[in-house]
């Protein structure tokens, strides 16, 4: 391992000092940013990232997650607000002297030069030893398994190896940071998740702070130490993968990450962590988790993980619902139930294929819920 | 087929072959070393054949003649008049070789029968000799013309220089309009395209003309230099009417050409290669110079291309703007094409200029590759 190769152990026990401030290495403070002066592409922004993290802006597009992207490396400037790197701010520093490394959409791989000369530039106008260059050039293409790629042109190589040099391009000159602007986008499927695999293991082996922006959550929820949701140039929720998707904070984030179903309703009752829910339209009432209503007569949406349902069996105090199947999918392992539950045409349900499944199409289903799996959230 | 054509033309001699047969055949066996004249054979053949030959096929020679040396065509036209004489009153000359020195004492000059070597082959290379200034002197050597008559190397040279210096500002004054139009939004692009390709749409000679205008010396140009008191009254610029002119006008008409290229091949380098190379660490200006430029090769290469062997050529603008100093050497294929009908001096310009841009196509794909270029 070589020196710029940072301890990793390091690293990893940053993440758990976020709460202290003056710990965080990228600091957003406030940001807005506008183009024309009068929409707002991001709002309010305020966001801590530890050394070492990887963080991942997940979002839809237009959301602003490549804005912030963006600001952070330099290419625009925030409207209000500063954004401190290493306790600096670096709104006034431009692109080039600010030392973080960004792997573009579409790599941006130099088409002039080859696979070496692309390494070696960010080098050689550090005014970087010739031979010490070499040194690290071969370095980095070894970390990327292209060792025996230098000599040639970005044209001549696939979409997942020109992957690969576009990364190393930026991690070759030991920046304090990385960015990725979704790298992976321009891939096939499966050389996607190898890809996602590859740039977490670099990440896990040299330490490096990375924030990643991407729209597809699975990369996100694969990649990432921390997501922050962004919708609407708003961060929606700062969170573990994990928390994001048993927890999610308000129905933008469960609707955006994995699968969701809904009931809207009407708050009946608060009770402590829980309420009541009335259901539009009378079909009933749901016991669920107060998470993002505050009084009765709230209107909600509710959010329930399809996962989270279990058929033919009743819930002993409430919760308890039927659906009528309207469309079953053979998953192999699972088999995907569609059904029609309280008006709801679109409510998924997973049924695990133990082999005594042998409902059809327009039977009726027994379901029900544990209060704790459903969120009552905004609408 | 026309350049074909061209090419045969510049070295074809085959005109007056067919006027003289018998004579250039008898020529060929004159032996130079011993005798001063030609033998009696010669004299013979030559009577005959202007005695019988075509009226106008003879005129045509004639006109062939006088490029290897001055003198032929009166020399012949009085001869022929002596020959005309005696063959109408049926009394042919037992000894061809006195009358024809009778009729014209030049028939005694060796020089003359020395220039006639040089035609009595079907193929001659005395048109690329002449497009170089270049003649036979009378032992057939290859001389300088007369220091006066000495226009074509001078003309090639300015040729030359000129569509050089045009490429070189159409590339100065076209790369930053090619990489607006690359950049700015489509609004502000489109509008300026208009304005590119506006002078297109308006006939060259209107253009060039309008370049009168502009530069003569009580043109917009100048009037406004000495309103402004840069220039004084009296030392107005000459503008026009030189190579000046000519190098101004050339300029703004073959601009189009090299912007249009130049934009096509910036029109498709990602906005963020530049972006990529600054986060590298490069300042805008190494950015540039180090990814940006080495992109755009190709278009400067095709424009640039484009733009020489279009100026090379060129001919109306030059005519109209350039006055006796800024003419090129299309000046001196059209004036042989059209009013001194010598096509043969023609086609040898013509080849040669041929023959430069080829040189030309062949260093730039040894500098550059000819892969290179690229028009979108």
């Amino acid at each position: 391992m070589t020196i710029w190769f940072r301890p990793v152990i390091q690293a990893s026990l940053q993440i758990f000092n976020m709460n202290n401030p003056s710990q965080s290495f990228v600091k957003f403070e406030k940001i807005d940013k506008s183009y024309d002066g009068e929409v707002l592409v991001v709002k309010n922004l305020n966001l801590d990232i530890a050394k070492g993290e990887f963080v991942t802006m997940l979002g839809p597009s237009g959301s602003g997650k490549t804005t912030t992207l963006m600001m952070l490396a330099g290419f625009e400037t925030p409207t209000n607000g500063e954004i401190f790197l290493d306790t600096k701010p670096i709104s006034k520093i431009p692109p080039y002297e600010r030392e973080i490394g960004m792997v573009f959409q579409n790599y941006a791989l130099f088409p002039h030069m080859t696979v070496e000369e692309n390494l070696s530039f960010p080098l050689e106008v550090r005014k970087i030893p010739k031979p010490e260059t070499k040194e690290k050039v071969q370095k980095a293409l070894d970390m990327v398994e292209l060792g025996n790629f230098g000599t040639r042109f970005p044209a001549q190589l696939s979409g997942g190896q020109q992957q690969r040099v576009a990364l190393a391009r930026a991690l070759v000159f030991e920046p304090r940071l990385v960015l990725m602007d979704e790298p992976l986008g321009a891939l096939d499927k499966n050389l996607r998740e190898q890809m996602q695999y590859e740039i977490k293991h670099i990440h896990d082996r040299i330490g490096i702070t990375v924030v990643y922006v991407t729209h597809d959550q699975s990369e996100a929820l694969t990649m990432s130490n921390r997501i922050a949701v962004f919708n609407d140039g708003v961060v929606q929720q700062l969170s573990t993968p994990d928390i994001l998707y048993e927890k999610p904070e308000n129905s933008f984030v469960a609707k955006f990450i994995g699968e969701n179903n809904t009931l809207n309703g009407v708050v009946a009752d608060v009770n402590g962590d829980t309420c009541t829910v009335e259901l539009d339209n009378g079909f009933g009432k749901v016991k669920a988790l107060k998470v993002n209503v505050n009084d009765k007569g709230d209107k909600t949406q509710l959010s329930i993980r399809p996962e989270r349902v279990t058929i033919d069996s009743t819930n002993p105090e409430s919760n308890n619902f039927e659906g009528k199947i309207q469309e079953l999918i053979y998953l192999g392992d699972h088999i995907r139930a569609r059904l029609n539950v309280c008006g709801n045409d679109e409510f998924i349900v997973k049924v695990p294929n133990e082999g005594s499944f042998s409902h059809k199409e327009g039977d009726l289903l027994n379901l029900s819920w544990n209060p704790d799996d459903v969120r009552a959230l905004d609408i | 087929m026309p350049i074909g054509d061209m090419l045969f033309r510049s070295v074809d001699d085959s005109q007056i072959n067919g006027v003289f047969p018998n004579t250039f055949n008898e020529y060929k066996k004159w032996d130079k070393e011993k005798d001063e004249l030609p033998p009696e054979e010669v004299y013979k053949a030559l009577f005959e054949e202007l005695a019988y030959g075509e009226k106008i096929q003879i005129g045509r020679a004639l006109t062939r003649m006088n490029y290897s040396k001055s003198g032929w065509k009166s020399l012949i036209k009085t001869t022929s008049r002596e020959i005309k004489k005696a063959v109408k009153k049926d009394e042919l000359p037992n000894n061809y070789k006195e009358f024809l020195i009778t009729a014209n004492e030049k028939w005694a000059d060796p020089t003359f029968w020395y220039a006639m070597g040089q035609m009595v082959n079907d193929a001659t290379p005395i048109y690329y000799w002449n497009a170089l200034d270049r003649t036979y002197d009378q032992d057939q050597n290859v001389v300088m013309q007369d220091e006066k008559r000495r226009i074509y190397i001078k003309t090639w040279i300015k040729t030359l220089k000129i569509s050089v210096y045009v490429t070189i500002f159409c590339l100065i004054l076209g790369f930053p309009v090619a990489h607006l139009l690359a950049n700015l939004p489509l609004r502000y692009s489109n509008l300026l395209m208009i304005f590119v390709l506006l002078p297109f749409w308006t006939s060259l000679l209107v253009r060039t003309t309008a370049w009168i205008v502009m530069l003569q010396q009580n043109g917009v140009i100048n009037g406004i230099l000495v309103w402004l008191g840069i220039l004084s009254d009296d030392g107005r610029l000459q503008l026009v009417y030189n190579e000046t002119g000519t190098l101004i006008a050339m300029t703004q008409i073959l601009l189009p050409f090299m912007i249009l290229p130049l934009y096509s091949v910036m029109r498709v380098i990602p906005k963020s290669h530049m972006r990529a190379a600054q986060n590298l660490g490069a300042k805008p200006a190494t950015a540039f110079w180090k990814v940006y430029l080495p992109q755009t090769i190709p278009g400067m290469s095709a424009g640039g291309l484009l733009v020489f062997v279009l100026a090379i050529g060129y001919f109306i603008t030059p005519e109209l703007v350039g006055g006796k100093d800024g003419k090129l050497i299309g000046h001196w294929i059209a004036y042989h094409l059209k009013t001194t009908l010598n096509w043969g001096l023609c086609a040898a310009l013509g080849a040669i200029l041929l023959g430069v841009m080829l040189i030309f196509y062949w260093l730039y794909n040894k500098i550059v590759g000819i892969d290179n270029i690229k028009l979108g």
